[in-house]
């Protein structure tokens, strides 16, 4: 985990002819930006900070954290891929956890269909834990890269619910009560849930790419939920907020397990992203995101690229 | 206020904000005891170099051994161990949501749903079965 840094090699000319060699290899190379030659207090201080404006950034744009925070430490940091995706994992579920109590307030979630739908996802969670300890790093590298590039997409294209009340329910959908009613300034809105077996289905895959990423995977929650079981967005938002700490916890049970979870970066980036989260959410209702999420998925899109092509050349 | 074991109590939207605020408690008293464990730890590593540099797939990889398991995590918890502390307050964090669950299964037991009990207990049922089997 650490190597005692030694002073002494700068005194040792051999020593330090043998290490140049290294140091220009890594030189050429444009990440990780920071590496090594930094102690633990300023290594964990920086971290913190990038933490910070990880959960912030994650919030307003409404990516998440975990999303953020993978990027930050793979190709800020060149931390191991393993353990960003352990700490990206813990940060899902606390700002999963944080942000619950105010979405429960408003009183939309539906808790019948985030619990049935998390037969899926922590199955698929358990799955996707299992088959990260064994795939080899620069697939991961690429599947994180192609997910966080539909997440990007997802986020500036535009949202519109296409509910009809008037289509009949799906059966099972009945027979598990799922159908449900939100509250709104025009009275209440009832919906009917659609196409259960499909939105199942895409719930287990949504969980498998959580237990194999540590991400959240909101974007592909909340489409299984919109576009194959016609839930109203604010529904299905809010609703797949309430079901990522619990998958996320699935597969986090897995990574402590494995040793892929490190309390010297679990502790900078869960206190980080939680206060730059909080930030976030106070400061959203003020400034126009429309700009800022097209801004931030063009970044989300360069991190993607850069994560796939450092996976399949060996540096995460 | 109401009994806690009464129908009126679970049955009205009072219970969700219960669960709501649990949630918020978890994350902060984990966010306490990550700090808490984190001063120790950087006290405990103060100038160390850190190194988390990439390890090929297949070698030998992970935190220390006692890191990784609740029963070696508690003693050295007792120690003031810095990582073992900030590594109990993940476990918090974990266990939040998964508690969460287990009320929401009580809620839908008081409610009469047991259809929506059963699918609770499933849910937590694949979470402790993946917890204790363990993956070694």
């Amino acid at each position: 985990m650490f190597y005692q840094h030694n002073y002494l090699r700068l005194l040792c000319p051999v020593k330090a002819i043998k290490e140049s060699a290294s140091l220009e290899r890594k030189s050429k190379t444009e990440f990780p930006l920071f590496r090594y030659d930094m102690s633990l207090e300023l290594f964990t201080f920086i971290l913190f900070l990038g933490a910070i404006a990880a959960g912030f950034l994650g919030s307003l744009t409404g990516l998440g954290g975990g999303v953020v925070v993978i990027p930050l430490l793979t190709l800020g940091f060149g931390v191991d891929m393993r353990y960003a995706i352990g700490a990206a994992l813990v940060t899902s579920i606390a700002s999963s956890s944080g942000a619950a109590a105010a979405y429960i307030k408003e009183g939309i979630t539906n808790v019948r269909i985030g619990m049935f739908l998390e037969i899926a996802t922590t199955t698929g969670a358990v799955i996707g834990a299992v088959i990260a300890i064994w795939l080899d790093k620069k697939y991961i590298a690429l599947i994180f890269g192609c997910v966080l590039i539909f997440s990007a997409i997802r986020t500036i294209t535009k949202k519109e619910d296409k509910i009809d009340p008037s289509a009949p329910a799906d059966k099972l959908a009945e027979k598990l009560k799922l159908n449900g009613s939100y509250p709104t300034k025009e009275g209440v809105v009832n919906y009917k849930v659609q196409n259960v077996a499909a939105g199942y289905s895409l719930m287990t895959l949504a969980g498998v790419l959580s237990g194999l990423l540590g991400i959240g995977s909101g974007a592909l929650k909340v489409l299984a939920m919109d576009t194959a079981m016609k839930i109203p967005f604010k529904v299905s938002t809010t609703t797949s907020n309430f079901m990522v700490g619990v998958t996320a916890a699935a597969s986090a049970v897995i990574y402590l397990q494995r040793g892929y979870i490190d309390p010297g970066l679990a502790m900078p980036i869960v206190v980080g992203v939680l206060l730059g989260a909080f930030f976030g959410s106070k400061l959203l209702p003020k400034v126009n995101v429309k700009k800022l999420r097209l801004l931030f998925s063009v970044v989300i899109f360069f991190l993607a690229i850069s994560m796939i092509y450092n996976g399949f050349t060996g540096k995460l | 206020m109401k009994h806690i074991f009464s129908r009126e109590f679970w049955g009205e939207r009072d219970v969700e904000q219960y669960i709501g605020k649990l949630l918020r408690y978890g994350v902060m008293l984990s966010c306490a005891i990550t700090i808490f464990g984190g001063i120790i730890y950087l006290y405990q590593h103060k100038g160390i170099m850190v190194d988390y540099s990439p390890v090929p797939t297949g070698m030998s990889f992970g935190v220390d051994e006692y890191l990784r398991e609740l029963n070696t995590i508690f003693p050295r918890m007792l120690h003031f161990d810095g990582a073992a502390i900030v590594q109990f307050g993940v476990l918090v964090l974990i266990a939040t949501p998964i508690i969460r669950v287990a009320f929401s299964a009580f809620s839908f037991l008081i409610e009469k749903d047991y259809l929506y009990v059963v699918i609770t207990l499933i849910v937590l049922a694949i979470i402790l079965a993946n917890m204790l089997l363990g993956l070694h």
